[in-house]
């Protein structure tokens, strides 16, 4: 089976969601990896490592800003000139509109939030996450060709130590592909995006407030974790809103997702239900929370983070 | 300003998920409510047809029992609705439903939720821009309008991008884009009157087929931890579930 992958970037280096879908494309069949704007020609040559047989770059810098319909274009051109019969990409902010565009422009079927590796023992199946992580949906996709998105860990990345060509790729643009313009983007530097973590620390309105948020950020810091929020920390702009988990806000699925003093909603819930391990401490036992999680502390928290945070440093 | 705001019915976010034997939903007991996404999406809408003597359109693919959610659409500020009568089978469907209505007018924006809360495709809005041949943005956490100029957020990975673009467009949106509206009682009484159109499905082709449904696996019970012990906490994390 002929496979595209689309890899994304931020600030030049491959995302590791990217790495995962070349992995999954890897268990399919012949991977080639189709990137834009500018990336580390290093990071390009990295995909083999991973499956990649073959780079196709488009250097466009106008790439850079992701544009959703110039995105798209890109990967149907790509997938086309490459006959792929599967057009994989790691799910994103990007990736879901841009997956929309590209089966309607190769016209073949899409699935998206694909969270195992597809079955293609007879026919091209996909196991889906619904009902916001509260259920999963088999699904079979008729005909030669689709196009599906990942969910973040449906496929672990696997080093299998091949090497990649990379090769420039050219897409005639029309000013339309670009209508949209980015004319400014803030966005925390430095830090560990959320989406992408695999340990996430998320504190809720038990903190009483966002002078409390230091312990928060050391006890993220000490684990190499991002932070995370609940909605009413959100919505009293205690933290921004791209740290929101729930049902409204960013979904993750991190190995590990320790919630410090938020009750567990259900619509909370519904944001982090396919973590792998979940804490939870709170000072109410009943908190619905403790249901939901693997290891659970009653406790307040200003007592039981900064023990925890020193727990970690003695044991590293 | 015509906007046309796409909305879906689905169970109340509180809702348990059960299926029955024949692999359907178990709507027993349930309660369906607008999208949660795409009621951000109405919000803003309502909002900009005030400030521009606009309308707004909501549409809804599926069958009749969507009619008191549709209803809500209207007691919460939408001025006529559109049910295309089908059992939506999946995000080209129903996107291609929403394109057979919408090259009916010519609207200045459509927009909906970032994806539905209950099959999570977050397709439909660049399915329809991509077959009206439309810019789109998603998600969209922030729409203003300056005459045929829109200036919009769109939510990145740890951030947000301010972007630009001409009408019309498609938008899947998020919150921060407006306040969820409650309808009140004048709302719902008037609701009663607007117009609600149902027209047919147009036939369609290359749709997935939803095989089976299943939950996930039960959990297992929580292994509590004194708060005097982190030590311990730290152990369990390291030593059996082997994550940091």
């Amino acid at each position: 089976m002929s496979v595209l992958v689309f890899v994304e970037a931020d600030n030049g280096a491959i995302k590791k969601s990217s790495f995962e879908a070349v992995t999954c494309g890897a268990k399919l069949g012949d991977v080639t990896a189709v990137a834009m704007g500018d990336i580390n020609a290093g990071e390009l040559e990295a995909l083999g490592k991973y499956g990649a047989k073959k780079v196709l770059h488009a250097a466009d810098s106008r790439l850079n800003d992701g544009v959703i319909a110039a995105t798209a274009l890109l990967v149907a051109e790509a997938a086309k000139k490459e006959g792929a019969q599967t057009v994989l990409m790691a799910r994103s902010s990007l990736v879901d509109a841009v997956a929309a565009r590209v089966a309607v422009k190769l016209n073949v079927p899409v699935a998206s939030n694909v969270v195992e590796l597809p079955d293609t023992s007879a026919g091209f199946k996909v196991k889906r996450g619904v009902f916001t992580g509260k259920a999963f949906a088999e699904v079979s996709i008729p005909g030669d060709s689709r196009v599906i998105t990942l969910a973040k860990n449906a496929v672990a990345p696997e080093e299998v130590g091949g090497t990649a060509a990379v090769e420039a790729f050219e897409v005639n643009f029309s000013d339309a592909d670009f209508g949209v313009k980015r004319t400014s983007v803030h966005k925390q530097e430095g830090d560990i995006l959320l989406p992408e973590a695999d340990l996430v620390v998320s504190a809720g309105r038990g903190l009483k407030g966002p002078e409390n948020w230091g312990m928060i950020e050391e006890l993220a810091k000490t684990l190499g974790a991002a932070t995370a929020c609940s909605k009413p920390v959100s919505d009293m702009d205690w933290r921004p809103h791209h740290e929101h988990v729930g049902q409204t806000g960013i979904k993750v699925s991190p190995n590990l997702y320790i919630a410090v003093g938020i009750s567990g909603a259900i619509q909370h819930l519904a944001g982090v239900s396919s973590s792998r391990v979940i804490v939870a401490i709170n000072k109410d036992p009943e908190a619905p929370f403790f249901k939901a999680a693997d290891y659970g502390v009653v406790g307040d928290a200003f007592d039981v983070v900064p023990k925890l945070i020193e727990a970690l440093k003695a044991s590293n | 300003m015509k906007i046309l705001v796409c909305i879906s019915h689905v169970p109340d976010t509180t809702t348990k998920i059960k299926f029955t034997a024949d692999n359907k939903l178990d709507t027993a007991g349930v309660q369906f409510i607008i999208g949660p996404y795409d009621d951000y999406a109405l919000a803003r809408a309502v909002e900009i047809a005030g400030e521009t003597s606009g309308t707004v359109t909501v549409l809804n693919v599926g069958g009749a029992d969507t009619e008191p959610t549709i209803r809500k659409a209207l007691a919460i500020g939408a001025d006529d609705a559109i049910r295309v009568d089908a059992e939506p089978v999946d995000a080209m469907f129903v996107a291609k439903q929403i394109v057979e209505v919408a090259k009916q007018e010519n609207y200045d924006m459509i927009l909906m939720g970032r994806e539905s809360s209950d099959y999570n495709g977050g397709l439909v809005h660049g399915l329809v821009a991509e077959m009206l041949g439309m810019p789109s943005i998603a998600p969209c956490m922030k729409l203003d309008l300056n005459g045929n100029t829109a200036t919009l957020s769109r939510e990145i990975e740890g951030g947000k991008e301010e972007l630009e673009v001409q009408l019309p467009f498609v938008a899947g949106c998020q919150e921060p884009i407006a306040e969820w509206k409650i309808p009140n009682m004048r709302g719902i009484m008037s609701a009663r009157k607007k117009p609600l159109k149902v027209v047919p499905a147009v036939d369609t082709e290359n749709v997935t087929s939803y095989d089976a449904f299943s939950l996930p696996p039960a959990k297992g019970d929580c292994k509590m931890v004194e708060p005097d012990n982190m030590t311990e906490l730290v152990r369990l994390l390291k030593e059996e579930a082997k994550v940091i």
